[in-house]
This record gives structure tokens, sequence and C-alpha cells, in this order.
């Protein structure tokens, strides 16, 4: 089975993110970046999947900046095969129909590809939507919000859960499948994984190499513009008490206070 | 006026309070057209609903396909060619969120997701879990719009409500099959989105078991109740009760936080509280710092006797 990875380089959401008082677009600059780890989940899950079908193949896909790379790294330290990465100065400030219609065009060059993996929701904008888009553009089906995932013969079953409800899903391979965060733990990369990951393959493209337009992403053919942002001031804390046996009754007394009860 | 599509999302034949919300945002748009999908019968029981919230029209799509959300990207991807509308309108939700982007990509229009505020000529973000505000204009015809629930003040207004029947195109490419579907019932407390008041419980609360007395408290104040994920991956309480940046986001005038630390990513679901206390027996939970009323002690000690002078005061 060949499987596809897609995966994205985040802001650590650990430290503190803002965007760019510049055209409004994160600032990547300001903050740690590492593969998303909703990503890493949807890597384990390809991995799970190759170990259990022999001549299985996991390949990664990524687009974004130069550095996205330690995030492919990681992704092959962990276990997959190769990487495609799409990589040029032209993509900044894409927006999420922008993504996917670029990452249809890197899973273009790609041959006989079963199934697509990826994360449901990326932890830097919640758009929660490039996956299902992909699957649009590529008329397959979409299995979205996996936290179950089998794959006998040519048919995936999923158990999409979310805050809705339960739902069990199924279509013939190939199918684009994103996984929820309760899917799996992802392993942690081996020291022989990460001396193996130095000399796996990976592809660069540029736009012209993946045949994307470059009106067709960045800033400017954005579907939509942000034209205004503003930093929100931090709530601060307030009255801090320690209990001594009166810790509710005081609580309570609070919220008299504040006409809460 | 221009029309403005409202996806109806609707349970057991009742029409879910998000949908009010979409009714009442169109108004800033134009004229609001309820959108039906679903299996033969249902519109009949919903048109009531529609019509006090302002649809000026409502379009039944009845079928019994299997394919996942394709019915609903069709039909909205039809009426979009069709009618020419100033925008549609989707409510957050899993299934929200992956109508609007296939739809979005179908009919090459602009998608404003999870917007807060929706106005005539843009809308409202509200990013990092309300860290940043950002407005956003689009670029396109018929932009595609997601609606965070909880947003915007319902507001009643009697519409036409004038039903039209249209087809169920099969969609171009192939759709995953529904099984099977186990809807999330809601119980007797409020929905988290739409509470006024949420008690939501962390690791510290320990067990599954123990959650009672989350649960305790917040059926006195009337409240939801919410979890962190380490409670929810310790198997304390079900992963839709989640509260943070991979759970919900809410924003209530009062949250409750027991026995949770405050990490970055729990604070990014409710940090936009109107007003927030903790019980931690932690001095240095970053909790406190966004907390208006602090307790340092046991949670089980502080909770309980909360819990007794709300029943007092209730009388
Ligand atoms: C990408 C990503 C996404 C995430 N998304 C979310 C999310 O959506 N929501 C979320 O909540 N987290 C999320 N997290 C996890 C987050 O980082 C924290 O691990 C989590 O919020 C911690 O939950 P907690 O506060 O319940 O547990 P802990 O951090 O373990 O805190 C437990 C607290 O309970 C206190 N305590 C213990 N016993 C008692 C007692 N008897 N009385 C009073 N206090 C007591 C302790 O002092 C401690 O402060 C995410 C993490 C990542 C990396
Ligand atoms: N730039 C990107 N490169 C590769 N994969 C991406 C990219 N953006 C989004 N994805 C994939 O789509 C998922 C959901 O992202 P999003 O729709 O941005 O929330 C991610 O978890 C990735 O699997």
């Amino acid at each position: 089975m060949n499987i596809v990875v897609l995966v994205k380089q985040v802001p650590d959401t650990y430290s503190e993110r803002k965007l760019s008082s510049g055209d409004h677009t994160l600032d990547r600059d300001a903050t740690d970046a590492v593969l998303d780890e909703i990503d890493e989940r949807a890597v384990e899950s390809a991995l799970q999947l190759k170990e259990a079908n022999d001549g299985s193949e996991v390949t990664v896909v990524a687009m974004g900046p130069d550095r996205a790379t330690d995030a492919i790294r990681k992704a092959l330290s962990m276990g997959a095969d190769k990487a495609v990465h799409l990589s040029d100065e032209a993509i900044h400030g894409t927006d999420a129909i922008g993504t996917a219609k670029a990452l249809v065009k890197v899973l273009g060059t790609l041959e006989g590809t079963d199934l697509v993996l990826a994360g449901n929701e990326a932890s830097d904008g919640r758009t929660g939507a490039v996956p299902a888009m992909v699957a649009e553009l590529l008329g397959l089906p979409s299995l979205t919000h996996a936290r179950e995932l089998t794959v006998d013969g040519g048919t995936v079953t999923v158990r999409r859960e979310t805050d809705d409800g339960v739902t069990v899903l199924t279509a013939e391979l190939p199918a684009v499948v994103s996984v929820n965060e309760k899917i799996n733990e992802p392993r942690y990369p081996s020291f022989k994984g990460i001396m193996a990951a130095k000399k796996k393959p990976v592809t660069t493209l540029t736009l012209a190499d993946a045949g994307i337009e470059p009106s067709d992403v960045g800033l400017s053919a954005a579907w939509s513009t942000v034209t205004e942002s503003n930093p929100k001031p931090p709530k601060s804390g307030g009255e801090k008490v320690e209990d001594e046996g009166d810790g509710g009754s005081k609580i309570a007394a609070f919220l008299v206070g504040q006409k809460l009860i | 006026m221009a029309e403005v599509l409202v996806l109806v999302d609707h349970l057991d034949g009742e029409i879910k309070k998000s949908t009010f919300e979409l009714l009442t945002a169109a108004r800033a748009l134009g004229e609001p057209s309820a959108v039906v999908v679903g299996p033969a019968g249902t519109a009949g029981k919903l048109s009531e609903g529609l019509k006090a919230y302002g649809a000026a029209k409502v379009y039944v799509a009845e079928t019994d396909s299997a394919d996942f959300l394709t019915p609903q990207v069709e039909v909205l991807a039809a009426l979009v060619g069709s009618k020419d509308p100033a925008a549609v309108l989707i409510g957050v939700s899993a299934d929200g969120k992956e109508i609007a982007g296939r739809l979005a990509v179908k009919t090459d229009s602009a998608l404003l997701g999870d917007v807060v505020a929706v106005g005539a000529e843009s809308a409202t973000h509200s990013v990092f879990g309300g860290a940043f505000v950002a407005e956003a204009k689009w670029n396109t015809a018929h932009p595609v719009i997601t609606l965070r629930p909880g947003s915007v003040e319902v507001e009643n207004a009697e519409g036409a409500a004038v039903e039209e029947t249209v087809e169920v195109p099969s969609g171009a490419g192939r759709s995953a099959q529904v099984q099977s579907r186990e809807p999330v019932t809601g119980g007797d407390r409020p929905e988290l989105t739409e509470a006024s008041v949420i008690v939501s419980g962390g690791r510290g609360v320990g067990s599954a078991e123990q959650f009672s007395v989350v649960e305790g408290l917040a059926d006195s104040l009337g409240a939801a109740v919410g979890a962190s994920r380490a409670a929810v991956d310790s198997g304390f309480y079900p992963h839709q009760f989640q509260v943070g940046q991979t759970g919900k986001t809410v924003s209530p005038q009062l949250y409750i936080a027991l026995g949770i630390s405050g990490a970055i990513q729990h604070r990014a679901g409710m940090q936009t509280s109107k007003t927030i206390i903790a019980v931690n027996k932690d001095p240095e939970a970053p909790i406190f710092e966004i907390a208006d009323f602090g307790v340092v002690g046991d949670l089980f000690k502080v909770a309980p006797q909360l819990q007794e002078e709300v029943a007092k005061r209730k009388g």
C-alpha cells in the first residue's frame, strides 16, 4: 500500500503565538516551530498500517518554508520512507483553499497513492478544512476525524468521533483520511531512526516543479484577506486566597458580590 | 435583497440553537434562506422554527443517501449556482467545517472559518484562544462562512418560510458511506458552548467516580460540565466535554476550574470567559494568572462547600 501523510510545521503551542503586524499572517519567527502533534499521530497511523501490510511505503508531503525540513526529518526519523517538500518563497500567506490546491498538485507528482492521511485540524489555525478540501478536489471519499482506522483489502473503515457523536464510515481506496488526537500515541524516534532519516530521500519542489501557478498561491491570491488584527489585552489575575476551611464560602461571597449567584 | 443561504443543523426533528444564530447573523448580509438536507419527512418538523427565526425561504432537499456529507455539499453548491446568494452560512462543528471546506473549493468561494461576527463585507475571527481579534474580508462572490456557536445573540423575526423542493445532485466524485451513526444525546445539562456557567474538572479530580464532585457543583449552578484534556485522556470524562485548543472554545459568564493547572492549550479554550474561578492545591498553578478569584486548596473540600452555599442561597 502506498500511503502519503500530509504534515505541517506549526508554531509550538507551548510558546506564545502572534500575528505579525505587517501582513497579519502568523508570525512564524516569533515562535519555535515543530511538527504538528496531530500530524505525528497521522504518521504513527501510517507506520502502523505499513507494519501490518508488507510492501507498503510511507511518503510524507509538506508545504512550507525551508525550515519545515525539520518537521519532515522528524517524520522520517519516526520511520517514514521518503518525503516531498514544496518550498517556495511565493507560498507565504497561502490560505486553506490555496494550500489544498497546491497539495493536490504535489500529490499529482506521486504515483499509485492508495491512502492520503492527514491530521484533522492543525494547531495553528483551527481551520480543519484542508483534508476534506483535498478529497473534494481529487474526487476521493473523505473520512475525517478518525478515532480508529482499519484497512482490509481495498476497503478503509473509520470510526469518526466528534463532539456530535460517532459515525462509522467506509470507502474503497484510494481515499483521504484525517485522524483525531485520540487515535494513538505517536512513537518517539529511536537513535537508529534519527541516523537513518539523514539518508532518506527528500525531494524539494518549487511551484514550477509541481506545476502550480504562482498566482494561485500566496497572500495576493488569497480568497480572503485579513485587513486588521489586534492583540487583546491578556486577562489578569484577581484575588487569590488560601483555603482555611472557608474556601467554598469565600467563592460564594465573591459570586454574590459579582451578582453571579 | 440578496439571499443568504443558511444550512440548517438538526437532530431528531429538532433545530439546533446554532442554526437560529446563523439565521440572526445572516440578516446583516441579506435575506436568510434556510437549507434543509435530511431524510424524507425532515422539513415538516422544522418549518415552524425556521419561520420564527426569520427564514424567508426554506429549500427542502430530502434524500436517504448514505453518502457522507455529499448531499449537503451538492445541494448548497447547486443553490450557489442558481441563486447567486450573498453568502453561505454554516455553523462550526466537525460536519459544518467539512461541508464548508468542500463547498468552498467546489464553488471557488472564499472560506472564512470559525468567525465570531459577520458584517456586510467582512467577518471577525478570534484567534489563538482569543489572544488576537482579526477582521477579514472576502475577495470572491458568495463566501462560505462558518460561525462559532454562542457568538451571536439570537433574535426572533417572523419569516415567510416559503418552501421550495430542490433536487439532490449526486456528487462528481466518490463518497464515504455511512454504516452507522450514534449521535451524542445532550443529557439534562446545558450544552457546553451555550451554557452561561461551566464547571470544569482536570486531572486533579483523580478519577471518573470523583467527577461527581464536579457534576454536583455544576448541577447546583445549572451549569454545564467541562474537562481538561488530561482528565479526558485519563478516562475521567467523555471527550466531547474537553475544553481547550483541541476541544471546545467556550466563553461563559462564569467558568469554574477545579484541579486544572491552566496549561496554555486549556486556557486557549476558556480565557475569554467573563469571570474565572480556580481551585487548585498548587499556589503556582498558571490558572491563577487569569482567575478573577482563586482558592489555593483541596477541591474535594472547597467544591462541596461552595455547592452547599449555592443550595442555601437558592433556599
Ligand atoms: C497540541 C496540544 C493540544 C492540547 N489541547 C488541549 C485542550 O484542548 N485542552 C486541554 O485541557 N489541554 C490540552 N492540551 C494539554 C495541556 O498541555 C495540558 O497537558 C492539560 O491541559 C493539563 O490538564 P490538567 O490541568 O487537568 O492536568 P495537570 O496539568 O496535571 O494539572 C492538574 C492540577 O490539579 C491540581 N490538583 C491535584 N489534586 C488536587 C486537589 N485535590 N485539589 C485541587 N487541585 C488539585 C494540581 O495542582 C495540578 O495543578 C494540549 C496539548 C497539546 C500539546
Ligand atoms: N502546509 C501544509 N503542508 C502539508 N500538510 C498540510 C498543510 N496544511 C494542512 N495540512 C494537512 O491538513 C491537516 C489539517 O490542517 P488544517 O486544515 O490547516 O487545520 C494537517 O494536520 C495536515 O495533515
